[in-house]
C-alpha cells in the first residue's frame, strides 16, 4: 500500500502532498520535512530506495523516490509494493503530467494544484494503484476538461440569458410605473 | 493538445500564488496568507451568496495554503456545498478539498455521506467515481458503516462501467483494510474472482489488489483465483510486446499487472493441480529466460519494468521453496545483479538473497557469493546498500564461515554509519555466540566489540558475555586473562571496565598465579579506572573489591583502606556510600568462612531466550523477526550453541540468614529477608534490565543488599525500589480503620513501638528522622502458624500529599511464613509542610481469605522538627515577630493524663522541639522552640505550655510562620496530655 505521495523541490518546498493514512496536520508537515531531509542529502546515482524516517517509517516502510530537475517525487510504501514497480509508477506519473501540461515544470504544479491532484487520483486511489496505462489516464483527464468547458460555456450562456431577462424585467417595471402614473 | 490548457486557470488564484512566491521573508508570507484567510473567511460568512466559480477559487486558495503547512479550520461547509452541487467542476473541487483536508471529523462526515449516497445512486459514472474516490481516500469507519454493503453490489453489477468497477474494487479494499468486520463476505466473492478474466486490464489490476488482501483472511473462499491468475499471467508473459498495446510499458507487457499477479500467488502454496503448476513453472522459467535476453531498449524504464517482474518471480520461487532447479537459477540471477552497475539492482539483489539464504536448497549457493557481499560492505557508497549487505552476511552465516563473517563485520564496524552501529553490534554478538566452537573466540569477539564500538554495546550484550562466562568453566580462565590484558590499554571503554570488574571479581583467582597479574596488580589496575567511571560502574567495582577480599585475603588491608577513604565513606552518592560502609563492615566483622559463603562465586544462570536476540527483534519490529529467527534449515548448524544449558546448581546459595553475620544488633527481632529472593533475583536482574534501577547491574550487588542489616547510620538506600510507593490509587484501598487516629496519636511523640496488632498480624515501627529525611522500618509479624500469601503492604498518599511528602518503599516478599516476620524499609522525604499522614495499606491472603487493612502511617509534621536552643531575649523577640493573629494557635484543654512535669518534658522533647529553661518567668510553664525542616522551606516554631494543676487544665500556645502549621501542631500536641 502507498502511505503517502510527496512532491517537493530542491529546497524542500512542498508542491504536492497526499496522505492515504490519517495523520494530523502537524505530523504531515513533519513528515514532509523529515522526508526531505532524508532524501535531499543523498548523492545522485545511489539507489532510489531507503528506509523510512521515524514518523512514517518503521522497518516495514520504504521511501522510493526519483529526482527530476528541481523536483523530488517521493512515494512512501509498505512492503507489499514492488520497489521497481513503484519506480515505474513515478515515471508514469511524471510522463502523464508532462502530457497534460506540455513540458511540465515546477510552476505548473504550483499554479494547478487541483489538476495535479486530479491526475494523481486517476492513478492512485486510497493508497492502491488504480490505473497504470498512461493513455487511459490522459483520456480521463481530457474527458474531465471537456465536461468542465461545456459547463463553463453553459454558465456563460445562462449569464447572458439572465441579463436579457433582467432587461425585460426592467422594462416591465417601468411600464408598470408608467401605467400607475396614468391612473393617478 | 495539452489536457490542461494553461490559460484557463483562475486569475485570482494565480495572483495570490504569485504574491506568495514574491514574498521576501517568511513573515511577509504569513502576513499575506493571514490576509487572504481573513478575506476568504469574510466572503464565506458574508450575506452575499457566492457563485460556484468564487467558491471554487477560494477552496483552491485554501488548498494551496494548506500545502504550505498552515492549518485550515474553516471552509469545510463550503466544500460540502460544492460537492452537493450538480455541476461537475464544483463537485470535483468539493471532493478534492474533502479528501485532502478531512481526516475523520465525524460531524462533517455525516453530511458528506449524504452527498456521496446521492452520487453513488446517480448512475453517472463520473459522479460515482468521484464518490468512490472520496470513500477510499477518507476511509473512515463511519463511511464503512454507511457504504460497505453497497460497494460490492456496484463492483459486480453487470452494467457498471469499467472505470466504476476499478474504483469500486479499490474502494472496497480500503474499507476492508480499515474495518474488515464491516465488509460482508457473500456470493459476490465468487464473482470478484472472475474479474480476473475481465477484458479491461485496469479492472483486472484493481481486482488482483482486492483479492490479494481479502484472501489473506479467507484463503479458501478465493482459492479458485490461483488457476485464473496463472492463466492470466501466462497469457501476459508469453505475449509479444505489441499484444497488449496500451498496457505495454517500454516494451514490457503489463509489468504492473504481472507483479500484482505474482504477489497474489505468494499468498498460496504451490498449486496442487499438476496442469496449473506446470503452466506456472513454465511462466517462471520464461521470465528467468527473458532476463538473459538482450534488452529491447536502452532506456532504464525498460530494464526497470523487466526486473520488477523478475524480482517478483524470484520472490515467488523463494516462497514456494520447492523447486531446487528454479531456486538455484534464481540465486545465479541475483548473483549477476550483485555486480550490476545499477545501484537499485544491487540493493534489491542483496535484499532478495537474504530470504534465499534461509532455504536449504539454495543456502550453499548463496554462500558462494560471500566475497562479493563482503566487498559490497566495504565499497558501496550508499548506506542503504551497505546495510542490506550486512543483513545478508548475517543471514548467510553458518558454522563454516562464521569466523570470516564476524571478522569482516567487526572491521566494518570501525567505519560504519552511526545509525546502524548498534544493530551490527547486536548481530555480531549473536553470531559470535551462536557459532562459537571455542569460547575463547567468543570472548575475544565481544571484547573487540567493546573496544571498537563501546558506546553502541548495549547492556544486553555485556550482560550476555558475563552469563556465558559464568556458565562455562572452560572459558573462565581465558576470559580473566583477556580482560586483564584489555584493561591495560591506557584508554578503555567503560563497558570494558564493567566486564573486566565483574570477571576479575569472579574469576581473578584463575590468573593470580602469574606474577604479572597477581592480586595486587589486578586490584590496582581496576582501581586506576575507578575515578573515571560513572556511579553505576563504580558501584560494580566496589562489589568486585569485596569479592577480592574473599578471593585474595592479602589485598584486604589495601581494599579496606580504599573503602575507608573519605571519598568513599562520605561519598555524595548514597549508593556508593552505602556500599563502602557496608562492605567495610562486612569485611572487618565477618569471619573468613562467612565471607567465603556470602561472596561465593555466582551460580550459573538459568537459560532463556538470548536477551540480545530479543533486543534485535524489538529493534527490527515484528515483521523482520522471523527472518532473524533460527530459521536456518541446515541441521548441522542449527542449535550448535542454541542455548547454554544450566548446570545443576552445585554451589550453595548462601542462606541469607541475618544471624549468620552476627551484625543485626540494633533492630528488634527481624525475620530473615525473603529467602525466595536469591534464585529469582539473579534471573530478574538479567532478564528485565528495564525493571531494575540503573544501579543494580550485577546480581551480586542486589543480592548483597538483601543480606545487609539495616544500617541506621547510612542515608536512604537507593537500592530501594524507585517506583513511587503510591502505585495503587487511593480508590483501591479501603478507609483507615476506626482506631487509626488513636494509633497515630501514640506515635506523635515517639518513634518506635507497636503500631497495630490483631489476632493475625502485628506491625511494629522503628523510625528515625533527621532534617527533612526519615527512615522507617516496618516489621510485619505473622502471629499465626499459616503462611500469609500475596502479602503486599503499600503506602498511599491521599490528596495532594504526593507533592508534600515522598515515601519510597522497598517491596517485601509476597509470602510470610507462620510465625515469621518481614521487614520493610521506607525512606521518607518531607518536601513541604503537610497535614494528613500517608496511609499504609496492607493486603494479604490468610487461608484463602483476602485481608485488607488501612492504617495511618505514623509520619506527622513534627517528625521533621529540629530543636533550637535560644536565650530568653531571642525567644521573646521572635515571639513578638510572630504576632499576627493567624500565626498563633491556642488551645485550652483538660488533662487526660496525670500531670507529671517529667512526663510532660519527655513528651515535649519527643515532639521534637527544644525545651528552653529560664525563659518563662513561671517555672511551671514549658517553653520550646524548633524549626520544621522541609525540602522547600523551613518553618520556625515557638511553643508555650501552661499547666494549671488546680484546674487540671493546660493552655497550649503555638506560634509559627505558617498558619496551618500552627493549628496542626497545636492539635497534634494537645492530644498528648
Amino acid at each position: 500500500m502507498i502511505k503517502a505521495i510527496l512532491i517537493f523541490n530542491n529546497h524542500g518546498k512542498p508542491r504536492l502532498s497526499k496522505f492515504y493514512q490519517p495523520y494530523s496536520e502537524d505530523t504531515q508537515q513533519q513528515i514532509i520535512r523529515e522526508t526531505f531531509h532524508l532524501v535531499s542529502k543523498r548523492d545522485e546515482n545511489v539507489c532510489n530506495f531507503l528506509e523510512g524516517g521515524l514518523l512514517i517509517g518503521g522497518s516495514d516502510n520504504k521511501l522510493i523516490y526519483r529526482h527530476y530537475a528541481t523536483l523530488y517525487f517521493v512515494f512512501c510504501v509498505d512492503s507489499s509494493e514492488s520497489e521497481l514497480g513503484i519506480l515505474d509508477l513515478i515515471q508514469v506519473f511524471v510522463e502523464t503530467l508532462d502530457k497534460c501540461f506540455e513540458n511540465v515544470c515546477e510552476l505548473d504544479l504550483i499554479f494547478h494544484v487541483d489538476k495535479v491532484h486530479n491526475i494523481l487520483a486517476e492513478m492512485v486511489m486510497g493508497g492502491m494503484v488504480l490505473e497504470t496505462n498512461m493513455n487511459e489516464i490522459v483520456t480521463q483527464i481530457d474527458a474531465q476538461n471537456k465536461l468542465e468547458k461545456s459547463e463553463v460555456r453553459m454558465e456563460n450562456a445562462i449569464i447572458k440569458e439572465g441579463s436579457q431577462h433582467d432587461d425585460n424585467l426592467r422594462m416591465i417595471c417601468s411600464f408598470h410605473c408608467l401605467s400607475f402614473s396614468i391612473t393617478l | 493538445m495539452p489536457a490542461v490548457s494553461k490559460g484557463d486557470g483562475m486569475r485570482g488564484l494565480a495572483v495570490f500564488i504569485s504574491d506568495i512566491r514574491n514574498c521576501k521573508s517568511k513573515e511577509a508570507e504569513i502576513k499575506r496568507i493571514n490576509k487572504e484567510l481573513a478575506n476568504i473567511r469574510s466572503k464565506f460568512k458574508g450575506d452575499k451568496a457566492l457563485d460556484g466559480y468564487s467558491k471554487k477559487k477560494y477552496v483552491c486558495k485554501l488548498l494551496f495554503i494548506f500545502l504550505l503547512g498552515h492549518d485550515i479550520d474553516f471552509g469545510h461547509m463550503e466544500a460540502v456545498n460544492l460537492l452537493s452541487s450538480n455541476k461537475y467542476t464544483e463537485k470535483q473541487i468539493g471532493y478534492l478539498f474533502i479528501s485532502v483536508l478531512v481526516n475523520s471529523n465525524s460531524e462533517l462526515i455525516r453530511l458528506i455521506n449524504n452527498a456521496i449516497k446521492n452520487d453513488l445512486a446517480s448512475r453517472n459514472p463520473t459522479f460515482m467515481c468521484l464518490a468512490l474516490h472520496c470513500i477510499a481516500n477518507v476511509g473512515s469507519r463511519e463511511m464503512g458503516e454507511a457504504f460497505a454493503a453497497d460497494i460490492p453490489r456496484i463492483l459486480v453489477a453487470g452494467d457498471s462501467m469499467d472505470s466504476v468497477k476499478q474504483s469500486a474494487a479499490l474502494c472496497l479494499l480500503r474499507l476492508y483494510k480499515a474495518s474488515p468486520d464491516l465488509v460482508p463476505m457473500g456470493e459476490w466473492t465468487a464473482r470478484v474472482v472472475h474479474l480476473l478474466n475481465d477484458q479491461h486490464m485496469g479492472v483486472v489490476t484493481a481486482a488482483v489488489s482486492l483479492i490479494t488482501c481479502l484472501c489473506k483472511k479467507n484463503p479458501d473462499d478465493f482459492k479458485t483465483c490461483i488457476s485464473l491468475a496463472v492463466s492470466r499471467l501466462s497469457r501476459i508473459v508469453s505475449s509479444a510486446s505489441t499484444d497488449l498495446q496500451d498496457y505495454t510499458y517500454y516494451f514490457v507487457p503489463a509489468p504492473w499487472l504481472s507483479v500484482k499477479l505474482l504477489r497474489l500467488l505468494q499468498s498460496y502454496p504451490p498449486p496442487e493441480d499438476a496442469a496449473v503448476k506446470g503452466r506456472l513453472v513454465e511462466c517462471l522459467e520464461t521470465v528467468l529466460n527473458k532476463a538473459q535476453e538482450p534488452p529491447k531498449s536502452k532506456k532504464v524504464q525498460h530494464s526497470n519494468a523487466k526486473n520488477a517482474i523478475l524480482f517478483e518471480t524470484i520472490s515467488l520461487i523463494i516462497h514456494y521453496d520447492s523447486e531446487p532447479n528454479l531456486l538455484v537459477r534464481a540465486c545465479n540471477q541475483l548473483g549477476q545483479f550483485l555486480q550490476h552497475r545499477e545501484t537499485n539492482l544491487r540493493y534489491l539483489a542483496l535484499e532478495s538473497m537474504c530470504t534465499l539464504a534461509s532455504s536449504e536448497f539454495s543456502h550453499e549457493a548463496v554462500k558462494t557469493h560471500i566475497d562479493t557481499v563482503i566487498n559490497a560492505l566495504k565499497t558501496e557508497r550508499d548506506v542503504s546498500v551497505r546495510q542490506r549487505a550486512a543483513d545478508l552476511l548475517y543471514a548467510m552465516c553458518d558454522r563454516s564461515n562464521a569466523k570470516q563473517i564476524v571478522s569482516e563485520m567487526l572491521r566494518y564496524l570501525e567505519t560504519a554509519d552511526y545509525a546502524i552501529r548498534e544493530e551490527i553490534v547486536l548481530k555480531v554478538a549473536i553470531l559470535a555466540e551462536k557459532y562459537a566452537v571455542d569460547y575463547s573466540w567468543y570472548v575475544d569477539t565481544i571484547l573487540n566489540l567493546i573496544r571498537i564500538a563501546g558506546d553502541y554495546v548495549s547492556e544486553e550484550v555485556w550482560y550476555r558475555v558475563l552469563q556465558i562466562v559464568t556458565n562455562r568453566d572452560d572459558v573462565q580462565g581465558y576470559a580473566a586473562k583477556t580482560v586483564f590484558e584489555a584493561l591495560q590499554a591506557p584508554a578503555c571503554h567503560e563497558n570494558m571496565v564493567k566486564v573486566g570488574g565483574y570477571i576479575l571479581g569472579e574469576f581473578g583467582n584463575l590468573i593470580a598465579g602469574d606474577p604479572r597479574s597477581s592480586p595486587p596488580v589486578q586490584f590496582s589496575l581496576l582501581h586506576s579506572k575507578f575515578h573515571l567511571c560513572s556511579v553505576a560502574t563504580r558501584a560494580l567495582l566496589l562489589s568486585t573489591y569485596i569479592k577480592f577480599i574473599n578471593l585474595f585475603p592479602e589485598t584486604k588491608a589495601t581494599i579496606q583502606g580504599v573503602l575507608r577513604a573519605g571519598s568513599q565513606l562520605r561519598n555524595a552518592d548514597v549508593e556508593l556510600q552505602q556500599r563502602a560502609v557496608e562492605y567495610l563492615t562486612l569485611s572487618s566483622v565477618a569471619s573468613t568462612d562467612v565471607l567465603a559463603t556470602v561472596l561465593e562465586e555466582m551460580p550459573p544462570f538459568p537459560e532463556r531466550e538470548s536477551s540480545i536476540l530479543a533486543k534485535l527483534k524489538r529493534k527490527k519490529g515484528p515483521g523482520a523477526a522471523s527472518a532473524l529467527d533460527d530459521g536456518r534449515r541446515d541441521p548441522s548448524s542449527n542449535d550448535i550453541n542454541g542455548g547454554v544449558e544450566p548446570t545443576p546448581s552445585t554451589v550453595s546459595t548462601p542462606s541469607p540468614s541475618a544471624d549468620l553475620l552476627g551484625l543485626r544488633a540494633a533492630p528488634p527481632p527481624a525475620a530473615p529477608p525473603a529467602s525466595a529472593g536469591a534464585g529469582n533475583l539473579l534471573v530478574d536482574v538479567f532478564d528485565g534490565p528495564a525493571a531494575q534501577p540503573s544501579l543494580g547491574p550485577t546480581p551480586e550487588e542486589a543480592f548483597l543488599s538483601e543480606l545487609e542489616p539495616p544500617a541506621p547510620e547510612s542515608p536512604m538506600a537507593l537500592l530501594a525500589d524507585p517506583v513511587p510507593a503510591a502505585d495503587p490509587g487511593p480508590e483501591d484501598i479501603g478507609p483507615p480503620i476506626p482506631e487509626a487516629d488513636e494509633l497515630l496519636n501514640k506515635f506523635v511523640c515517639k518513634n518506635n513501638g507497636v503500631l497495630f496488632e490483631n489476632q493475625l498480624l502485628q506491625i511494629g515501627v522503628k523510625s528515625e528522622f533527621r532534617q527533612n529525611l526519615g527512615r522507617m522500618y516496618l516489621f510485619y509479624g505473622n502471629k499465626t502458624s499459616v503462611q500469609f500469601q500475596n502479602f503486599s503492604p503499600t503506602v498511599v498518599h491521599p490528596g495532594d500529599l504526593q507533592t508534600q511528602l515522598a515515601v519510597q518503599t522497598k517491596r517485601v516478599a509476597a509470602q510470610v511464613d507462620g510465625g515469621a516476620q518481614v521487614q520493610q524499609v521506607l525512606n521518607i522525604e518531607c518536601l513541604r509542610d503537610f497535614l494528613t499522614p500517608p496511609l499504609l495499606s496492607v493486603r494479604f491472603r490468610y487461608g484463602g481469605a483476602p485481608q485488607a487493612l488501612t492504617l495511618k502511617l505514623p509520619v506527622t509534621i513534627n517528625k521533621f522538627f529540629q530543636p533550637t536552643e535560644m536565650a530568653a531575649q531571642d525567644f521573646f523577640q521572635r515571639w513578638k515577630q510572630l504576632s499576627l493573629p493567624q500565626q498563633e494557635a491556642q488551645k485550652i484543654f483538660k488533662a487526660n493524663h496525670p500531670m507529671d512535669a517529667e512526663v510532660t518534658k519527655a513528651k515535649l522533647l519527643g515532639f521534637g522541639s527544644a525545651l528552653l529553661d529560664n525563659v518563662d518567668p513561671n517555672p511551671e510553664n514549658f517553653v520550646g522552640a524548633g524549626i520544621i525542616q522541609t525540602k522547600a522551606l523551613q518553618v520556625g516554631c515557638l511553643l508555650r505550655l501552661e499547666p494549671n494543676a488546680q484546674a487540671q487544665m493546660y493552655r497550649l500556645t503555638l506560634r509559627t510562620s505558617k498558619e496551618p502549621v500552627s493549628r496542626h501542631l497545636c492539635e497534634l500536641l494537645a492530644q498528648q496530655f
